[in-house]
């Protein structure tokens, strides 16, 4: 039980510094940061590297964006062994579906109901 | 005028170097050491759920849309309350790259731009940052459906 | 042959018109720095109780010009010409305000150096016979500017060292032909220089060379020299931008730094205050000159200063699509007695 959030801690840790790294190195703005993260996520997942990772990570590999891509690669490829070539089209969002939905009428929700503060 | 050219082509290379000596820098090793703090905590967050939702007799594969979707709402929430730029601040990286940043990309515009209505303003602008990672992430787990249909 | 102009980009004004007033409007932040004795007015809610913070910039600048006018001792009517400019998408906060001031408005855009901006042109008008009264100001609001150049308030992102945070506050001056000063007697209008900068968290150092041309330029058609000056303030080039200016003036022979300082520096306390490297925006020079250096002229603190405003020329669309940030500073002499 302790090992999960001490490899959950670990894993998400290392994942976040290199994206601040990124940040501090190159000036990637974090639009970008989140779209490679995704997508490498994906191509990572594709090739194979990606699962052993969340198997070590646990949390700590699924809840950064790159397991945003995961779940998506997952689904798909899941999608194509049952449903051959249209899977190629609906497994990914459908692996990613929950997130996606919650993030679109969560977001919608929070915004409708906050304000936006300024900075002191 | 080709000499010219050279010339203030030089002189802005300079000064672009001596601007780069003058600015102080990131605190890289500070920002990666709170990237790390940041980022394990919330990953640890995710784990807590996933733990509960395992607890409560939640099946794997069902736990681990779940984590997402709360987790979402956590960055979403703290967004709404005005804390989570704050977190940002001291994060960076830790608050951008887990799921609660992709919520906090979507809400902080979205909540922003209310004043432009509500279709252009909270509908569109909601996207700024969520689109391009739906695109990238989308378009690219179907190319690697079609390889995979090919290749299997 | 321009009988008022000397060297290459100043001119000399003959008759120099005396600013009779300023008004000076800050936000909260400002308020808590250093020079908040300083300013007429520091609003306790940056939104002015409005509903956006785009209007709250225009009810800003219109507090600020209707208290420039009623200092003043003037109508509005007697206000010959407006001219007025601000950072925002085909500068709305300015001709928003010029509709409700029913003044004949010339809508100017030189980011952050429309204050000098303002001036120079005002005095030229004056000068050339065109006036009696001219209503010159500008404004900047932290949260409209960091909107549209940046990013929203709420999103979580880190902001580097040589970052500058936005004023939020707008001044306004009142020209007149008459007056007892202090006077704008020389104007030095600035070109664009680019030299290459594409970090937009670096405005300083982007605008650093256009702020050394403008001086050096300024000292070689006047014959004044550093000395010359009790003070000589750069608009917004904050703690980065201001040592690069420093450097590039001592090397091409002048020395200024006795006299030296710049608005975004003194505006803010950057020990106590989360700003990085200093303020940036129009209504930066705009408030540290309505309201610390127009006190202290009237006081008789100091005789003559040199204002040069500075301001980045670049827009959201021209950073994407990857090009550098030209700058232009515009400096205006201002003398206690003439």
């Amino acid at each position: 039980m302790l090992m999960d959030y001490i490899s959950a801690f670990v894993v998400g840790g290392i994942i976040c510094v290199i994206g601040q790294i990124l940040i501090d190195k190159t000036q990637l703005t974090p639009a970008r940061i989140l779209v490679i993260f995704v997508t490498s996520g994906v191509i990572l997942t594709a090739l194979g590297i990606y699962e052993p990772i969340v198997k070590i990570g646990k949390a700590g590999a699924t809840v950064p964006l790159p397991g945003f891509g995961y779940a998506l690669a997952k689904g798909v490829m899941k999608e194509v062994t049952e449903k051959g070539l249209i899977g190629a089209f609906t497994g990914g969002v459908k692996g990613a579906a929950g997130g996606i939905a919650a993030a679109i009428t969560f977001g919608y929700i929070m915004s409708i109901i906050f304000n936006a503060k300024t900075k002191k | 005028m080709n000499k010219n050219m050279t010339e203030a082509e030089k002189k802005k290379k300079d000064y672009q170097q001596i601007v780069k000596q003058k600015s102080p820098k990131s605190a890289l090793f500070k920002n990666c050491v709170l990237a790390f703090i940041v980022g394990g905590i919330i990953c640890s967050i995710g784990q807590f759920f996933s733990n509960l939702l395992t607890k409560w007799g939640i099946p794997k594969d069902e736990s681990s849309i779940w984590v997402p979707i709360i987790m979402v709402f956590w960055g979403a929430f703290l967004t709404g309350l005005g804390v989570y730029d704050n977190i940002g601040k001291y994060g960076g990286a830790g608050s951008i790259v887990p799921i609660t940043g992709f919520a906090n990309s979507i809400v902080s515009p979205a909540m922003e731009f209310k004043k432009e209505g509500y279709v252009l303003g909270v509908g569109a602008k909601m996207f700024v940052i969520a689109g391009p990672v739906l695109v990238y992430g989308i378009a690219s787990s179907v190319i690697v459906g079609l390889i995979y249909y090919f290749i299997r | 042959m321009a009988l008022k102009k000397i060297g290459k980009q100043t001119v000399r004004l003959e008759a120099p018109p005396s600013i009779i007033a300023t008004s000076s409007i800050v936000g909260p932040k400002e308020g808590q720095g250093p020079l908040a004795q300083y300013f007429d007015t520091i609003l306790s809610d940056d939104l002015c109780g409005q509903k956006s913070y785009e209007k709250a910039e225009c009810k800003m600048a219109m507090d600020s010009a209707d208290k420039a006018i009623s200092k003043a001792g003037i109508q509005k009517e007697v206000i010959d010409y407006m001219l007025s400019g601000d950072l925002l998408n085909q500068i709305i906060t300015s001709s928003y305000t010029a509709r409700e001031m029913g003044i004949p408005y010339f809508g100017l855009y030189g980011a952050c150096s429309t204050m000098a901006e303002s001036l120079s042109l005002g005095s030229m008008l004056i000068d050339g016979g065109y006036g009696d009264y001219i209503l010159c100001m500008t404004s900047s609001h932290f949260s409209s500017a960091e909107r549209q150049y940046r990013f929203p308030l709420e999103q979580g992102t880190q902001r580097p060292p040589t970052a500058q945070w936005t004023v939020t506050g707008a001044g306004a001056a009142i020209l007149s032909r008459e007056g007892n000063g202090p006077y704008v007697t020389h104007v030095t209008t600035g070109r664009v220089i680019d030299m290459g900068i594409k970090d937009a968290n670096n405005m300083g150092a982007a605008m650093s060379p256009a702020a050394a041309d403008t001086i050096v330029q300024h000292f070689k058609d006047t014959g004044f020299e550093p000395k010359d000056y009790d003070i000589i303030a750069t608009g917004d080039l904050a703690a980065v931008g201001k040592e690069l200016a420093d450097d590039l003036i001592k090397k091409q022979g002048y020395d200024i730094s006795n006299v030296f300082t710049d608005c975004g520096i003194e505006i803010y306390d950057s020990k106590k205050q989360d700003v990085h490297a200093g303020g940036s925006g129009c209504g930066c020079s705009a408030v540290v000159f309505c309201g610390y250096f127009y006190d202290m002229l009237a006081k008789g603190l100091i005789n003559r200063i040199l204002m040069v405003s500075t301001g980045a020329l670049m827009s959201p669309t021209s950073s994407q699509q990857g090009e550098s940030i030209p700058g232009i500073a515009h400096a205006v002499t201002i003398e206690r007695m003439v």
